[in-house]
C-alpha cells in the first residue's frame, strides 16, 4: 500500500471525526458541511482503493488476499452507511454515529497497512 | 441530565441510533472475517471460526432487533453477546490451544479495543433506560 496516501487519510478521517463530533458537544444534529467532510474521506478511500486495484494488478499480493479485499470493500461502505443513518436523525446521536463512522477508518486503514505489509516475497 | 428528558420511546432513535451503528459496523467486522476464515482454512481451529460464525449471527441479530424496536429480542441477543465475549475471552485465556486464531471475543475482545465488550453492556444499559422511559413520568 502506499504508506503517504494511508496517513492522509488517517490524518483527514481524524479531522472529519473532529468535526463532526462539534455538533455531537453543541446538541446539534449535522449539517451539509459535515456530509461534506465525510465525501472528502470517502473519496480518498476510493482513491486508495484504485491504487490498491492496481497494485494487486500489477502482482503484488498481501498473503492474506481475502482478508484484504474485505477491508477495501468495508472502507468503502462504512462512510456512505455512517452519513445515512446520522443524516437521518436528526440529534445530536446522527452527529455521534457520523463520527463514529469517521473513526472506523483509521481503524480500518491501519489494519490493511498490517495485512499489506505481511506480504510474502 | 438533559438527554434523560428527552429520552425517546423508541429504542432505536437517539442514542440507540448511535448503537445500531456500531451494533452493524461489528456485523460486517464478525461476518467477513468468520466468512473468510471458514471459507479459507476451516480446519485449522473449526471452534474459534464456529464461534466467530456465531458472533456474526448475533451481531446481526442485536442489529436487527435495536434497528426496529424488538425490545425482546434484543436484550436477549446483547445478553448472549454479553455470556459470549465473557465465556470466549475466560476460555481463550485459559486454553489458548484451542483458540490458534483469533475471533472477535478472544480475550475479551482485546483485538478489537474491547468494544466487544463494552457494546453489550451499553446495550443493556441503554434498552433498561428506555425500558424506565416508556414507563415512568
Amino acid at each position: 500500500m502506499i504508506d503517504g496516501l494511508a496517513t492522509a487519510i488517517i490524518v483527514i478521517s481524524l479531522a472529519a471525526a473532529a468535526w463532526t463530533l462539534v455538533p455531537a458537544a453543541r446538541d446539534r444534529p449535522i449539517g451539509w458541511s459535515h456530509l461534506a467532510a465525510l465525501a472528502v474521506v470517502e473519496l480518498a478511500l476510493l482513491v486508495q482503493v484504485v491504487f490498491a486495484v492496481v497494485k494487486l494488478a500489477g502482482g503484488e499480493q498481501p498473503r492474506e488476499l481475502a482478508v484484504f479485499i474485505g477491508y477495501l470493500v468495508g472502507s468503502l461502505i462504512v462512510l456512505p452507511i455512517g452519513g445515512f443513518l446520522g443524516a437521518a436523525e436528526r440529534t445530536r446521536w446522527g452527529a455521534v454515529v457520523a463520527g463514529v463512522a469517521c473513526l472506523v477508518v483509521p481503524v480500518l486503514v491501519m489494519r490493511m497497512q498490517q495485512i499489506w505489509q505481511g506480504t510474502v516475497g | 441530565m438533559a438527554e434523560r428528558a428527552r429520552a425517546s420511546r423508541a429504542i432505536s432513535a437517539g442514542p440507540g441510533r448511535a448503537l445500531v451503528f456500531v451494533y452493524a459496523v461489528f456485523t460486517l467486522a464478525a461476518g467477513a472475517r468468520s466468512g473468510v476464515q471458514i471459507a479459507t482454512r476451516f480446519d485449522e481451529a473449526p471452534l474459534a471460526y464456529l464461534l466467530s460464525a456465531l458472533a456474526a449471527v448475533i451481531y446481526l441479530v442485536a442489529t436487527a432487533a435495536l434497528a426496529r424496536d424488538a425490545r425482546r429480542v434484543a436484550v436477549a441477543a446483547c445478553a448472549v453477546e454479553l455470556a459470549g465475549v465473557l465465556t470466549v475471552g475466560t476460555l481463550s485465556l485459559a486454553d489458548s490451544a484451542a483458540f490458534p486464531d483469533a475471533t472477535v471475543w478472544s480475550d475479551y475482545g482485546a483485538g478489537y479495543g474491547f468494544v466487544p465488550l463494552v457494546l453489550p453492556i451499553i446495550g443493556l444499559l441503554w434498552l433498561r433506560r428506555t425500558a424506565s422511559a416508556t414507563v415512568g413520568p
